[in-house]
């Protein structure tokens, strides 16, 4: 759980470094997802391995899940668990169940044409008719011109913040690498990494979003 | 003050339970809370009614024996402290309490509030004790060097009464924050290097046995721990424990 988790981190962070650069400059954000979507060794070791880290590290959770609610089977009457720990710490089974939803949602508008492209139509040069150059950007500014979509990924966002606020901390503490030395460091970087990057997500959405309007 | 009290009151083990309610005049802030419930007891053995069980034991917070989930926190509202340090100064004229014994599928109800924590017996015989050679050629502790900082560590460990707050304040109930306490206790030491490897493996095993759940790291224990054992231990534990998986014998 904790070993996915550092991992999913570690992807977190390449998909935003890449996505932001859609804001700033069309044709380094086409080269890179050129490269990401054609290199072999991304498409066919890392994308299965990719896709393995989030089957396991869900389907891990909802084990975890059932197996904890089971270790209380009569419930107390009176449960004030807002006084010893976060609400994030302890609902990170519903802040996961919606970053699931959103994957669903993230799929179906891009992974999924992505792969139609590429392995049923057998494109792989990276180009569209109608469109000048690589396609990649003008998908992705045409995908956030839905207000409901954008407020869709706006939302599985914050919820994506709520799960690793708690979660960046509890993967270094499940492998042991946390003590008194690093706690607060580490507690900070975890905070920091936890807003700025779904708020970085959320800005690229929302950038699009009012560029094109 | 006067107070509205709702009881977990359970027969047997095998009783479904319910909770019951009674009041109770000129309770005094002054009064700890096991005071308090020995004032209960009387007005219902007074009214002819069968006095409600509880663990207890020194009523000075070293023996770990008070186990009262109240208010929906085990040992109450206050920090620090087990129950029979809890003063009722905490609470105010004419609150309600709610007073249920702990809560775990590793620690199954006897009767009323009191509950059964041999399990935590059971792991502690599973790995929580170290080999002395005991010839006569034993070597005096006091004559093995062991750094200042460890010995603070394994001593602060140490201080875990095994009261099971850690277990009942968890969502998950899991038992790490004990188990930890135990494991670290011996790890810092030079004479618990001998069964490191066994000790945790062993230990871990054992209370999964019971039952108890995984830790998800939400810091409850931590927080309602009544000696303050940190999360730290948990760290340390999950260090050995890997450590040990991967090792050979």
């Amino acid at each position: 759980m904790a070993l996915s988790a550092l991992f999913l981190l570690i992807f977190l962070l390449q998909h935003f470094a890449i996505n932001i650069t859609s804001v700033f400059r069309a044709d380094t954000f086409n080269e890179l997802s050129h490269f990401m979507g054609t290199n072999p060794i991304v498409q066919y070791v890392f994308q299965p391995i990719l896709i393995f880290g989030v089957i396991f590290h869900f389907t891990m959770g909802f084990i975890l899940e059932v197996r904890n609610k089971q270790s209380r089977d009569i419930r107390y009457v009176k449960y004030n668990g807002n006084a010893n720990a976060s609400w994030f710490s302890r609902n990170m089974i519903w802040s996961g169940l919606a970053i699931l939803a959103f994957l669903g949602l993230h799929f179906v508008d891009f992974w999924v044409p992505e792969i139609n492209t590429k392995f049923i139509e057998g494109n792989w040069e990276g180009t569209m008719a109608g469109i000048e150059g690589l396609r990649y950007h003008t998908e992705l500014v045409h995908k956030f011109e839905n207000p409901v979509r954008v407020a869709a990924y706006c939302i599985a966002f914050v919820f994506l913040a709520m799960h690793l606020l708690h979660g960046f901390t509890s993967s270094f503490q499940s492998l042991g690498a946390n003590n008194k030395y690093t706690r607060g460091a580490l507690r900070k970087f975890a905070v920091a990494y936890s807003i700025l990057i779904p708020a970085g997500f959320i800005i690229i959405a929302l950038y699009h979003h009012f560029n094109i309007h | 003050m006067k107070l509205t009290l709702k009881v977990w009151r359970q027969k047997s083990a095998s009783d479904k339970g319910r909770m019951e309610s009674y009041t109770l005049d000129n309770v005094s802030g002054h009064m700890s809370f096991l005071e308090m419930m020995d004032v209960l007891n009387e007005q219902l053995i007074s009214e002819r009614k069968e006095p409600v069980a509880f663990d207890h034991d020194c009523r000075e917070g070293i023996c770990g024996m008070c186990s009262m989930h109240i208010n929906g926190e085990p040992h109450g509202p206050d920090r620090g402290v087990t129950t029979c340090q809890l003063h009722m100064r905490k609470f105010n004229d004419g609150d309600t309490i709610y007073i249920e014994p702990f809560r775990a599928k590793g620690f199954p109800v006897i009767k009323d509030l009191v509950v059964d924590r041999s399990a935590f017996d059971r792991i502690q015989h599973a790995g929580g004790f170290i080999s002395v050679n005991t010839s006569g050629n034993t070597q005096d502790a006091n004559a093995i060097p062991v750094p200042k900082h460890d010995a603070d560590k394994a001593f602060d460990a140490a201080t875990c009464i095994g009261c099971g707050a850690c277990v009942a304040a968890c969502k998950n109930a899991s038992a790490m924050l004990f188990v930890s306490a135990k494991v670290s206790q011996f790890a810092l030491l030079p004479q618990g290097k001998v069964e490191a490897k066994r000790r945790v493996l062993n230990m871990v095993e054992q209370m999964d046995k019971e039952g108890f759940g995984n830790c998800t790291n939400t810091g409850a224990c931590e927080v309602e721990c009544p000696k303050g054992i940190s999360l730290e231990n948990i760290a340390r534990m999950n260090r050995e424990y890997l450590k040990a998986s991967l090792s050979s014998e």
